[in-house]
């Protein structure tokens, strides 16, 4: 952005001094997210830049941790597999699968009823159904932990999907009843006077002007459930190795470097589904016709 | 011919022959629209249900059913339910009865080891020593066969002679107790049932619920300061650019909390890239690096970071909506460039700074994991606590109370949140 001519000195140096201070504010954001990536390839079993890493001596820099992730490691000559990670992808895609596909369905259903105009105690409803976004998650995990385990939800993949459905279903709510508002209820009318029944407006006139709405949901509800790492640690077992959970016990105890590894993998996870995202928010203005400014 | 109706009394009424409109079916048109208008109403309801039900029980009665725990005390009355009942009748004098030693005896001598030891866990929060006495007691009482037993129980352990172990009882006899939430602001109940400090050296939670206050405050201010210009630059910026810089926001918000913590790790600490590049630019000696992991500093600097774009988003969306001819108005009128900002364009963003501060209040409040990675001792906050009295010291009641104070102070943060900005305008990116 040009400044005009006529700025005083004064004002040039305010400007770019704010313009400075906002590029820090940016780095502080974006700069801890890229900083592992180089460091998982580091040799040091250590969390920091050596010397001959920066000289980019090849010894230093290393696949090992990446082999490690995957399941071989080789601890002198002897080849040691061992699959943790590996187990924790495996749980972490199952429970995050069904508990995005629950918490789409569920949400996606009880948006269209809340956008509905006639709607009694719509504010409260609605407070009540995105609680589960604003109560900190030890609260929620503790009551969890304490009511699952009195009726033999703990310690099974059933519990783990319910509770992560519940704790994803907020995000659905607030995308698709944001795609829902501005949306155009003559539609539905056009299509039931033209015949179609309740089923096939759905499916054919709401639901792919909303689609755009529920996929960024379900995104949210899924990599809500991906990242969650309490609800896990209070209502699964031992043996039910999540993502997180695996990260989160390597954290507290043995720092490896396997660690950083998988956060490289994650951070990829997270700009491959922020792109999604952004290009589906765009199509989604785009069909309800905002224009972009500019 | 087009009629215009009007409303007589609560008809619907035309208004050529003043008779009630009727639809088609005979009805007056006033039932028929009320009767459509019920059947939207259910099946709207009828929508919103599956969801609503699902919460409930998945989510709220899980919740509800924990706050219970923090005034629950029923279970020691199950243990020793004929003790309590003679102990009612005990006048708190000299020392109990034989009659009352006896019921004792046989209830700790019957009683199963398993019930008997979760019970006197309990009695110790009451008053400290009932679990060893309790636990000597089980195993010696096997030898007396008859009575009196009073003297024989005192002639195992002096301590049954002592009257501060009696009235101890006293504080459990109700089946519900204030006792856990009394804990949870460094208070307790004496032997006396009455409500004094706790000791010196285990006032902890007060504390904690300052530290707690005070980095929520810390963090919502930080996330302010650097917000701020940061969401005025994205909504000043053509959306060519504004987009570009908004990945830099969104970004952080959909990585995983656990990598943001880690990659924190790696920034802060001692051997970490921020004290090494101080050191290699000969700012510190490599003796004297910061200490910036594993306290409260720590805490504040990653709660910081993480909750930002929850400062951002908010903020950006209300600002975009400020139209820039004000400020070139008050620019205009003579107004310097600091006056303006201050009187025109910082009211206008007011909605934008309560939404974005109460949000990251009310989420920050209740912060588990970054204050348990990265805070040390001194970075921990109550949420922390609430932690390690459910899985380390087993003091569920305890760990109940805490959740209800927190969750009460956040019911009130949550309904003025909704008052203010309304929870279906949360920004989500």
């Amino acid at each position: 952005m040009a400044l005009p001519a006529y700025t005083t000195t004064g004002q040039r140096i305010g400007w770019y001094s704010f313009l400075t201070y906002c590029g820090l504010v940016f780095f502080f954001l974006i700069a801890p997210i890229f900083i592992i990536l180089p460091l998982s390839f580091s040799a040091s079993p250590f969390f920091e830049f050596t010397r001959e890493f920066m000289n980019l001596e090849p010894e230093a820099w290393t696949l090992r941790w990446y082999r490690q992730m995957v399941g071989i490691s080789s601890i002198g000559d002897t080849t040691v597999v061992s699959n943790k990670w590996m187990l924790g992808t495996r749980n972490s895609f199952i429970i995050g699968l069904s508990a995005t596909f629950l918490a789409t369905a569920l949400g996606t259903v009880a948006a269209l009823g809340l956008s509905r105009p006639n709607m009694p105690f719509k504010g409260t409803i609605m407070a009540i159904l995105i609680s589960p976004m604003i109560v900190p998650l030890i609260i929620t995990s503790a009551g969890m932990f304490f009511f699952y385990s009195k009726i033999g939800l703990t310690h099974t993949y059933l519990g783990l999907i319910l509770a992560h459905t519940a704790l994803g279903t907020p995000f659905v709510v607030i995308t698709v009843t944001a795609t829902l508002t501005g949306f155009d209820t003559n539609l539905i009318r056009a299509s039931q006077s033209l015949g179609a029944d309740t089923m096939r407006t759905f499916f054919k006139v709401i639901m792919p002007l909303i689609l755009p709405g529920v996929i960024s949901g379900a995104l949210f509800a899924f990599i809500t459930s991906f990242d969650e790492v309490v609800v896990v640690m209070f209502v699964g077992s031992v043996e039910q190795i999540t993502i997180p959970k695996q990260m989160w016990a390597g954290l507290r105890q043995e720092i490896s470097p396997v660690i950083l590894c998988m956060a490289t993998c994650l951070v990829a996870l997270s700009i491959a589904l922020l792109t999604t995202v952004e290009l589906l928010r765009r199509r989604s203005e785009r069909l309800r016709g905002i224009k972009l400014r500019n | 011919m087009q009629i215009s109706p009007f409303l007589f009394g609560d008809k619907i009424m035309n208004e050529r022959t003043a008779d009630p409109i009727l639809t088609t079916e005979g009805i007056p048109l006033k039932v028929s629209l009320q009767k459509a208008e019920r059947r939207n109403k259910i099946r709207a309801t009828l929508l919103v249900a599956p969801l609503l039900f699902f919460i409930l029980i998945t989510f709220l009665i899980p919740i509800g059913d924990m706050l219970l725990r923090s005034v629950d005390d029923s279970y020691i009355n199950t243990v020793f339910p004929k003790t309590f009942e003679k102990y009612k009748k005990w006048d708190r004098q000299g020392l109990p009865s034989e009659e009352l030693y006896k019921t004792m005896f046989f209830e700790v001598k019957e009683g199963s080891g398993y019930s008997i030891g979760k019970a006197t866990t309990r009695m110790n929060y009451a008053k400290s020593g009932w679990k060893s006495l309790l636990k000597k007691s089980k195993r010696k009482f096997k030898k007396i066969e008859e009575g009196p037993y009073k003297e024989q129980m005192i002639a195992i352990d002096k301590r049954w002679g002592d009257m501060e172990y009696w009235k101890a009882l006293g504080v459990m006899v109700d089946p519900t107790t204030a006792g856990y939430y009394l804990n949870a602001v460094d208070l307790k109940y004496n032997v006396d049932k009455e409500i004094v400090q706790q000791k010196e050296n285990r006032r902890i939670y007060n504390h904690t619920w300052v530290k707690t206050f005070k980095v929520s405050l810390l963090v919502m201010f930080f996330c302010l300061i650097l917000g701020y210009p940061i969401s005025y630059l994205l909504s000043t910026l053509p959306l060519k650019y504004s987009n570009l810089l908004m990945i830099c926001v969104l970004l952080p918000f959909w990585t995983s909390l656990l990598v943001r913590t880690v990659a924190w790790m790696v920034m802060l600490q001692q051997k970490g890239v921020f004290n090494n590049l101080l050191v290699m630019a000969n700012v510190i000696a490599d003796e004297n690096r910061f200490k910036l992991m594993y306290n409260e500093t720590a805490t504040i600097i990653v709660m910081t970071q993480i909750l930002l774009p929850f400062m951002v988003l908010p903020l950006y969306s209300v600002m975009r909506t400020i139209s820039p001819n004000y400020m070139r108005a008050a620019l205009n009128l003579g107004a310097s460039p600091l006056h303006a900002f201050w009187k025109i364009y910082m009211p206008n963003s007011v909605p934008g700074i309560s939404a974005g501060c109460m949000l990251v209040f009310i989420l920050a409040i209740g912060y588990y994991i970054t204050p348990e990675l990265v805070g040390g001792k001194d970075g921990q906050m109550i949420g922390n606590w609430i932690a390690y009295h459910l899985k380390t010291t087993l003091n569920w009641g305890l760990s109940a109370a805490l959740g209800a104070i927190l969750l009460g102070v956040l019911t009130v943060l949550y309904w003025v949140y909704n008052k203010l900005v309304g929870i279906e305008n949360i920004k989500l990116g």
